[in-house]
């Protein structure tokens, strides 16, 4: 049986881009294919980062949550390279 | 068989048109930029207000996208310290060690593409493009003191300089590189114009803070005070931001200067002393260095209530707080203008 996928929670409240990106990068290779980030972010630059970072990197960019104050955004594992 | 490069994405046109002219030879091209904590990118446009009416990106992540490159984005803030601090060939015109820095950056891509199976690096250097690092002298010290030698590929100026293991080898056509020269870029324009890049970055002065005079002068503040040349990644981050006032050799006040500033200092909260003013609008602001004496405190509040709405007022409120602690309130009268030295401004 195939295993479930996990989701894993990356905090970059109060880190300015690219770190965000930078962590999520890391995060993701950490992981396995299908498995997913949420991460959590404050610099409004990542609204445009991350989906740029997942479009290159052939990502898939679920969800972006923009509340008051953060931005929560999830992304799925596609490709191991 | 396939020859993968991987190229250096400063974002900037020349790493673009670069990584660009190799890939039309039918190379893989995979870009890697390097995170060293002074990127001008992203940083200030997300803190400050006043540049949201600019389009917002990372550049090195556009020019990936433009190219249809993946990007890794390789964080050497610990290893770059040194650099930064001890640069073997020296600064430029403020601190910047362009030269020390492009030898690091080539030696941690040529571990990189070891690392990771490619054959060879471009860069987008073009000779004589820039005073410090980009000489017909400086070309060899680069190859040389990064250990990337002749796998290090400059398709922009490569007719200028001998042949490399891509063009030895049959890899990539000598012929279809370029012969670049000198401080013009009228050729890049143009060579952009061809390849219908538009919009692309054009950065004035070079590819972070340490060219910035201001911020050099802050830098040397910092260290200077410390008595000791180091610093760590807030202090650098917390340089780009606010009014820095230095009243005393022991203590900097951070003041900011509007919204999106006093939202970014007020992340900082636990782990300085800040104050806040309460009875007027007015800034956040930070201290930094030592613990505050009583006098300091009334000191430090004085000179921030100047930046309130109250600077006119007889007595106004403001909070202080140690790092991470208890706001205790405090009444002062605002500083006048002429009772904040010139010489406090850090620029
Ligand atoms: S401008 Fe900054 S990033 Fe660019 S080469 Fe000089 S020191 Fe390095």
């Amino acid at each position: 049986m195939a295993e479930q996928s996990q989701t894993v929670e990356v905090d970059a409240r109060r880190l300015l881009c690219p770190m965000p990106v930078i962590r999520l990068q890391d995060a993701i290779s950490e992981l396995t294919i299908g498995d997913m980030v949420k991460i959590t972010c404050t610099d409004p630059g990542v609204k445009s980062d991350i989906p740029a970072w997942c479009n290159i990197n052939k990502h898939s960019l679920l969800n972006i949550e923009d509340q008051q104050y953060e931005i929560i955004i999830t992304v799925r594992k596609e490709n191991d390279d | 068989m396939t020859r993968k490069a991987a190229a250096l994405i400063s974002g900037g046109l020349d790493s673009l048109l670069a990584a660009k002219v190799i890939q039309q030879q039918g190379i893989h091209v995979e870009g890697i930029n390097f995170f060293t904590g002074f990127c001008v990118e992203g940083h200030t446009h997300a803190i400050r207000k006043k540049d949201k009416a600019k389009p917002k990106r990372n550049n090195a992540l556009w020019v990936a996208e433009q190219l249809g490159i993946k990007l890794h984005i390789i964080d050497i803030v610990e290893g770059y310290k040194d650099i930064v601090i001890n640069p073997k060939h020296g600064y430029g015109a403020n601190l910047n060690p362009c030269l020390d820095c492009k030898i690091f950056m080539v030696q941690k891509a040529h571990e990189w593409i070891q690392k990771k199976g490619f054959d060879f690096l471009i860069t987008g250097e073009v000779i004589g493009q820039r005073p410090m690092s980009q000489r017909k002298e400086t070309m060899p010290i680069i190859s040389d003191e990064s250990g990337a030698d002749d796998l290090l590929l400059r398709p922009l100026c490569a007719k200028n300089l001998p042949p490399t293991k891509a063009e030895i080898e049959g890899w990539v056509n000598r012929d279809e590189l370029h012969g670049l020269s000198g401080r013009s870029r009228k050729p890049q324009m143009a060579l952009a114009k061809q390849f219908g890049f538009e919009d692309y970055a054009q950065p004035a002065g070079g590819c972070c803070f340490l060219t910035d005079e201001n911020y050099s002068v802050k830098l040397q503040d910092l260290w200077a005070n410390r008595g000791e040349k180091k610093y760590d990644l807030d202090d650098i981050m917390l340089l780009k931001v606010g009014r820095h006032i230095r009243p005393e050799k022991s203590y900097k006040i951070i003041i900011a200067r509007e919204e999106g500033e006093n939202r970014f200092l007020s992340g900082y909260k636990k782990q300085f002393q800040s104050i806040k003013t309460i009875s007027h609008a007015g800034p956040l602001a930070l201290i930094e260095g030592a613990e505050l004496n009583d006098e300091q405190i009334q000191l430090a509040c004085a000179i921030i209530a100047r930046f309130s709405k109250g600077k006119n007022e007889d007595s106004i409120e403001l909070t202080f707080s140690r790092a991470g602690g208890e706001p205790q309130t405090k009444h002062v009268k605002p500083l006048a203008a002429h009772e904040i030295p010139e010489s406090w401004y850090l620029v």
